[in-house]
């Protein structure tokens, strides 16, 4: 009997330490095997030219990753800047404002909503945000748009990001304990006062926390962008042109990879172009919520 | 259930001196306050009168409905969209239950302290100074002065004058709870509403608030909600005993703990010494 419970109380604490080597070595062992596929690129080029060059023609052995890089970080800022203030008003709405009935009705939505396959997010991209973006904004502006552009792109993603960035930041909202509330509406603060000076300012760290796992997804995210950015080569700041980011170059091409010399190996250094990025993002968040929670 | 009080709970009673002063009138009146919480009815049909420059103690067991009966003197009550809230609550002659109008103002007039301490996420100064500046004062000489001054009443000053700017994170409990005492003097409220302030704190902490309040009532009336009974006999002047929603008993201490008069009343007494 005595013996049964050692040996599986020895068994679990092994399958534990095993599960977290496991977990650990993953990053590591991607971006190892990622470095060594991309290795003949850099014989051939130098990291710096690699990207900062905005040269791309494969079949010459040109290979400048620039317009890419730019693209992805142009379509995440822009889907950020539509998300995050969407995301925050509506959690501290949901967790400080509104009603039982409606929190009620709030959540299966916003769990439906992050459950939506990516491809319909692009579906729908195409059949409403493209034309949005070509024939009603673009217009108004006097801009000449083809729809397909990073706008879209990043309308899209925003709209793939505010599930879960709401459900994290209502996660946090939630922590604040209701006594801090009460003490600031009792010092004769307003309701909202006692949210711009305590709620908030109590869930710093989770709101930066949320905004740079938001951040990294978006930057991340294939299919849906992929579909409604257009894929064109090209370094623009006109959020109406088409754009090309890292993640649509991988997916597009992966299929054809072999088919140019150096081909392979330069959708293995995107591929290592986004996790590096993804790392930094998260990164300097993290040094962001070390600041404020040393404050 | 008949219990009877044993001889020797009644005997050790220590009635504090100063209960033998004279009678205050009134200065907040509650009238027929019912709240609901669904179909749970938590306060039935309050009527209670607070003294002032008192302090009222609402003493009753856990779940009894003290703590709904202060946070709707302070129209917490709001917060709770599942509380239905009917009745009459009068400071002087304005009804604050049943109006939407400055409400803020209301709630400086009621200074809450609860049950644990809540330090706002600001330096140990801007805590003090929060509810000045909310009353719109600017002047950072009146918030300076007004600040130590504060501190000083709670007996917190020389504990933090070199430390005024950290993080009140870095104060024990006791010291902060002192410090939202402080704090909510800073918006010289009429009223003190304490809502167990001593339970999360160590005897020696308990003690040094519990003279702060005989200090205090001289300025301000409070009400103190608490379920220690011998909490209630060292500093009430006026006694509220609840159960179940209930006002079960209430008067004059000496009467109220000396002869109880309801069974609830004796049997608390009886488990609670």
């Amino acid at each position: 009997m005595i013996l049964k419970r050692v040996v599986f109380d020895w068994l679990s604490r092994t399958w534990m330490i095993t599960a977290l080597a496991i977990i650990l070595s993953l990053p590591l062992t991607i971006g190892i095997a990622l470095y060594f596929k991309a290795n003949p690129l850099f014989e051939m080029q130098s990291l710096a030219r690699l990207i900062s060059s905005s040269d791309w023609s494969p079949s010459e052995g040109d290979f400048g990753f620039l317009p890419f890089i730019f693209s992805s970080l142009y379509v995440t800022l822009l889907s950020f800047l539509f998300a995050a203030p969407v995301c925050l008003f509506a959690a501290i709405y949901l967790t400080q404002f509104a009603s039982k009935r409606l929190i009620q009705v709030m959540h299966p939505v916003i769990d439906i909503l992050a459950g939506i396959p990516s491809v319909i997010y692009g579906m729908w991209g195409i059949l409403i945000i493209v034309p949005f973006v070509g024939d009603v904004l673009a217009p108004v502006l006097n801009i000449k748009s083809p729809g397909y552009s990073i706008l879209a792109g990043g309308i899209v993603l925003a709209l793939m990001c505010i599930p879960y960035m709401l459900n994290m930041l209502i996660e946090t909202f939630n922590t604040v304990p209701i006594g801090l509330k009460e003490a600031a509406l009792s010092l004769g603060a307003t309701r909202w006062e006692s949210v711009k000076h305590v709620i908030i300012r109590k869930s710093y760290p989770g709101i930066i926390s949320s905004y740079g796992l938001g951040i990294a997804k978006a930057f991340g995210e294939t299919l849906a962008v992929m579909m409604v950015v257009g894929n064109m080569v090209q370094l623009t700041f006109n959020p109406f042109e088409a754009g090309y980011p890292l993640p649509a170059l991988i997916a597009n091409n992966y299929g054809e990879m072999l088919s140019i010399p150096r081909y392979d190996s330069a959708l293995m250094f995107a591929a290592l172009i986004l996790l590096i990025v993804i790392l930094i993002i998260n990164l300097i968040f993290r040094y962001f919520i070390y600041q404020t929670q040393k404050q | 259930m008949n219990i009877k009080v044993s001889e020797t709970a009644t005997e050790q009673l220590v009635i504090a001196p100063e209960l033998k002063l004279k009678k205050q009138p009134s200065i907040l009146r509650i009238k027929n306050l019912n709240v609901f919480a669904g179909n749970h009815h938590i306060l039935k049909n309050i009527n209670l009168e607070i003294p002032k420059n008192r302090i009222t103690v609402l003493l009753g067991p856990s779940g009894c409905g003290k703590t709904t009966l202060l946070k709707s003197m302070n129209k917490l009550t709001d917060l709770y969209k599942e509380l239905k809230v009917s009745g009459q609550i009068y400071i002087e002659k304005d009804d604050i239950l049943n109006t939407n109008k400055n409400i803020p103002n209301i709630r400086q007039k009621m200074g809450l302290l609860s049950q644990k301490p809540y330090p706002l996420p600001v330096s140990i100064y801007k805590n003090v100074a929060y509810g000045i500046k909310l009353k719109g004062v600017r002047d950072k000489k009146l918030i300076d002065y007004n600040v130590e001054k504060k501190l000083k009443e709670v007996g917190l000053w020389d504990e933090v004058k070199d430390r005024l700017h950290l993080s009140p994170e870095s104060l024990s409990i006791g010291q902060q709870q002192r410090l939202c005492l402080a704090r909510g003097l800073a918006v010289k409220p009429h009223f003190i509403l304490a809502d167990e302030p001593t339970s999360a704190l160590d005897p020696v902490s308990s003690k040094i608030i519990e003279n702060l309040f005989r200090e205090l009532k001289k300025h301000y009336t409070i009400i103190l909600v608490t379920h220690v009974l011998r909490q209630a006999q060292r500093l009430a002047d006026n006694v509220v005993f609840m159960n179940y929603g209930e006002i079960i008993e209430q008067g004059n201490p000496e009467k109220v703990f000396k002869y109880p008069r309801s069974s609830q009343m004796k049997e608390y007494m009886v488990e609670g010494n």
